[in-house]
């Protein structure tokens, strides 16, 4: 358990990940006050890679529940294993014995989901519960996630209550395709992740593709920094500048130029419109302003 | 003093609920009053709930803790009400620039009644007791929706389909584990999103007074509807017309919509809305509704790309105008040519007919 921000801050930075300090804030106090946090933003800045970080640092299991429309309690939380049960129902048959109840609805036919593991943890150290893209959920999830989240107690009729002694550390994603519920926003720590600016990009392009030269990584932050100003579909994230920087180094290249951001323009920017944009602007123009600004 | 922080928040119009000022006194505690950022982001990661919200917490962050005066705009008095329910003038100026009222002939038959008549007058020719009649008969207004199939699948009756293996177990039990009875899954309908975009310019004056009604009705009525406002920019009122009472609703949006009666600049707005919420998700699969005369003062190449970029994730786009309905209207305003093309459904919006009209068309 961190004692200052700044552990915590040291901590991520430890294994990868840079974080600025209203980030590092949010963690430090989600890890102190037990509760949830919420990190909203948009594609590409980091969200999903803070959970797994989390993860290592703390040492616990990560425990990953990808979320998408429709998805419900058999998915999340614990499904009987039918298929076994029927198996066993026509084994017992066979050798005509009768049939028990509580033997077929025991833990050795229960399906343990993401939620109900992260709970049933009995580790020393508690997991960290990645709920990912919650926007993706309809109502219905997110009114069942907020009561677990509040007692962090699941209850299976069959077999009884599962407690967590120790209440995992959650994080959940969003993209803001919708607004989560705001039930579920009071009771988490609330994050908006933003674009990082051009010095913290830098760090964060040297620290995740090493192989990348000095110059180079510098020349892509510009950029990509330049990019986002451009009123595109799709602003790049951080993910994809430091794509786009181990692209350019596995093509050799050592600084940036012209025909090198031609070629590999499409991975920075995913949108054809995006393209068009940017090469209407003017390549060279974003090159040499890139270069100056990188310097 | 937190709880204080708290209440100057909601003052300037954040929503904070009781609960986030405790996290947040509970949160100092662990990191400490020493320092300015760390209290900012603490004040952050508790109190704050949406990026929109961001820019009020700064400025009252600024003033509260470092007592230092602000800028004008922070010490905010609540926006001035703006009545907008019953000026309508009685004899009435023409509309718009154009110069048309789109009247309905009266038809008066003894067969009519007052409703009757109400239904199909225009808007813009209502006299503030007619206006009051209306308002009554817009909050009745029930918007059903356009279904799509939902991904959760739910029981059936079926005899064919996916197995439902949860529920054929249990029922086999009664057959002392044989699985005699089978139970199958179906799939359910969920209703499309429906988005609202109203073009609050000063040629829509009279319109855009009925239509924040109907919208009104719309988002209490039904669930998954967002509701925006076009001007010079573009300003999302679905929170503010979410409360029951309508008058408390639309007034409301009227204070938080800056530009009201204000020039149009159309193509710009749904680019807006494509690049803020578009293209985040909010338009795809939605049902689009766009309530404009087509006024635009901008170029119509944007509104053209826009509109092309927002049906390639919409469903369907709607354009309700109230023009439509005069005598001899063609749509040659720039703006609506170039929008035409992306339209589904071009339908009228003068009268509670109309409306009415519309709300069937919003359901297929």
């Amino acid at each position: 358990m961190p004692d200052t921000v700044g552990e915590v801050s040291k901590g991520l930075a430890d294994h990868e990940y840079l974080a600025d300090e209203g980030l590092a804030t949010s963690i430090f106090l989600a890890l102190r006050l037990q509760r949830p946090l919420l990190l909203e933003g948009e594609a590409g800045v980091g969200k999903t890679e803070v959970a797994k970080v989390l993860a290592r640092w703390t040492g616990g299991e990560l425990v990953r529940l990808q979320c998408y429309e429709g998805i419900d309690a058999s998915q999340a939380v614990y499904e009987w294993d039918y298929s076994r049960q029927l198996l066993h129902l026509r084994a017992v048959e066979a050798s005509h014995e009768q049939v028990d109840e509580d033997e077929l609805y025991s833990e050795r036919f229960l399906v343990k989901r993401p939620l109900l593991r992260a709970l049933a943890h009995d580790g020393a150290v508690p997991p960290v519960l990645l709920i990912d893209e919650i926007d993706r959920a309809d109502d219905e999830f997110e009114a069942f996630l907020l009561e677990i989240l509040s007692d962090w107690t699941i209850s299976v009729p069959e077999l009884g209550v599962v407690r967590a002694e120790v209440p995992p550390v959650v994080v959940l994603t969003s993209n803001r395709t919708r607004d989560v519920h705001d039930a579920l926003k009071r009771r988490c720590l609330y994050h908006w992740i933003a674009h990082p600016d051009f010095e913290r990009e830098l760090a964060i392009v040297r620290l995740r593709a090493p192989e990348v030269p000095e110059l180079l990584a510098r020349d892509v932050a510009a950029a990509a920094e330049a990019l986002r100003g451009l009123e595109l579909y799709k602003p790049p994230g951080v993910a994809e500048t430091i794509d786009w920087a181990a692209a350019l180094a596995t093509l050799g290249r050592a600084r940036l130029d012209e025909a090198a951001v031609d070629a590999t323009l499409g991975t920075i920017l995913k949108y054809r419109e995006d393209q068009e944009r940017a090469r209407a602007h003017g390549l060279a123009q974003l090159v040499r302003a890139a270069v100056a600004r990188g310097a | 003093m937190a709880v204080a922080f708290g209440r100057v928040l909601r003052g300037i119009g954040l929503e904070v609920p009781v609960g986030a000022t405790l996290t947040f006194a509970q949160a100092l505690g662990c990191v400490g009053l020493a320092s300015r950022t760390g209290v900012y982001w603490t004040g952050r990661a508790t109190l704050v709930n949406r990026p929109e919200d961001i820019a009020g917490f700064d400025r009252a962050f600024a003033v509260f803790w470092e007592r230092r005066p602000g800028s004008d705009d922070v010490v905010e008095l609540p926006p001035e009400e703006v009545i907008i329910a019953l000026d309508v003038p009685g004899g009435d100026e023409p509309v718009g620039p154009e110069g048309e009222v789109g009247v309905d002939a009266p038809v008066v038959t003894l067969r009519w009644s007052a409703r009757e008549i109400l239904r199909h007058r225009d808007f813009a020719v209502y006299t503030p007791a007619e206006f009051v009649e209306a308002r009554r008969l817009m909050s009745d207004l029930r918007l059903a929706s356009a279904q799509r199939p939902s991904r959760r699948r739910k029981r059936s009756r079926a005899h064919r389909g996916t197995p439902d293996l949860r529920r054929t177990v249990r029922r086999s039990m009664r057959a002392g584990g044989e699985p005699v009875e089978r139970a199958f899954l179906s799939t359910g309908t969920r209703s499309r999103r429906l988005v609202l975009l109203l073009d609050v310019s000063g040629s829509m004056e009279p319109y855009a007074r009925a239509f924040v009604r109907f919208l009104h009705a719309a988002i209490v009525s039904r669930s998954r509807v967002e509701a925006f406002a076009l001007g010079t920019r573009l300003t999302r009122v679905t929170r503010e017309l979410m409360s029951r009472d309508p008058d408390a609703a639309v007034r409301a949006a009227a204070a938080r919509v800056a530009d009201w009666s204000g020039g149009t600049r159309l193509g710009e707005g749904v680019r807006r809305f494509n690049d803020d919420w578009g293209i985040r998700g909010l338009a795809r699969g939605a049902v689009v509704v766009i309530f404009s005369d087509g006024w635009d003062r901008g170029e119509p190449e944007v509104l053209a790309e826009q509109m092309a970029r927002l049906a390639r994730v919409a469903y369907r786009i709607v354009w309700v105008n109230p023009l439509k309905a005069s005598p001899g209207y063609a749509p040659l305003a720039q703006g609506m040519a170039a929008a035409l093309p992306y339209v589904d459904e071009f339908v009228e919006g003068h009268s509670l007919a109309a409306l009415e009209e519309l709300a069937r068309v919003i359901s297929q």
